[in-house]
């Protein structure tokens, strides 16, 4: 009944017959890309909510004047890469676990790792227009 | 797919919420929410590359008090992935399995993000010196 060609006839090694179809030293990439995007996280998020903190009530001028220092471009282009590297990270793994329609989940895989790269291009965009015009 | 009936395991509804459990699910629920928080972020900036009246905007949104609500309902969650991520690097490095662990370190960052959440907007709005 089953259509699986005999072993013995088939030409093919075994490491030809798997390589490309499973995780060949690749299986932990996902695993180790969140944890280390997690780590770079790590300080970046308290820089980042240090700043938030003493800018608050802050000017449109100020704000310009505090993004466009130079520690603070690098910072901020920092924090946008490994927070959006990040996010994408986790919300594949989400989609992955609840959407179960191919069709949806193929879609919002789309838009997760597309919209990663439009928000976060944006962002380091917008802190490098702002920085290099003041 | 319909006529595939192989066993499952039970689904998560039908367990006693626990610590452990809670906390787990309450940190996919804070990335998710925090992913929100960094399309806010691009907007700030991209509010401030525009130029000052979209900048006012954007400040006169998150000034209101459902943009505040929002805001700290953004502080807690990066405050709580920030301690749970700890915790999981701590088991990523082997450490904190034994169950007494889990509960004591689940506990800490309970308590801490919310310590921490607390402490910087009292910092943030001190120094202003209203809300």
């Amino acid at each position: 009944m089953s259509k699986t060609p005999n072993r013995s006839r088939q030409l093919r090694s075994k490491l030809g017959r798997v390589r490309g179809l499973g995780s060949t030293h690749e299986g932990v990439h996902h695993w180790w890309a969140q944890r280390m995007s997690a780590m770079a996280l790590l300080p970046l998020s308290l820089w980042f909510i240090f700043s938030l903190i003493t800018l608050t009530g802050s000017d449109y001028v100020a704000f310009q004047a505090w993004v466009s220092e130079f520690g603070n471009s690098v910072f901020l282009v920092l924090f946008l890469i490994s927070m959006f590297h990040h996010a994408q990270l986790g919300l594949q793994v989400v989609v992955e676990d609840y959407v179960h329609s191919e069709l949806w989940k193929m879609g919002l895989l789309l838009a997760v790792k597309y919209g990663a790269f439009l928000f976060g291009a944006s962002g380091i965009f917008a802190v490098l227009k702002i920085s290099l015009a003041g | 797919m319909a006529e595939d009936h192989r066993p499952l395991s039970p689904h998560l509804q039908v367990y006693r919420p626990q610590v452990t459990s809670v906390l787990s699910i309450t940190h996919r629920m804070t990335g998710v929410v925090l992913s929100m928080a960094a399309v806010l972020l691009t907007y700030w900036l991209a509010s401030a590359a525009y130029g000052p009246d979209s900048f006012a905007r954007a400040q006169t949104m998150m000034e209101s008090w459902f943009g505040r609500l929002v805001m700290f309902g953004f502080t807690f969650s990066l405050f709580y992935h920030m301690c749970n991520g700890i915790r999981h690097l701590g088991w990523d490095l082997g450490w904190g399995f034994e169950l007494v662990r889990l509960r004591i370190t689940g506990v800490i960052v309970i308590i801490s993000s919310f310590a921490l959440t607390v402490m910087s907007w009292m910092m943030a709005y001190g120094h202003v010196g209203k809300l």
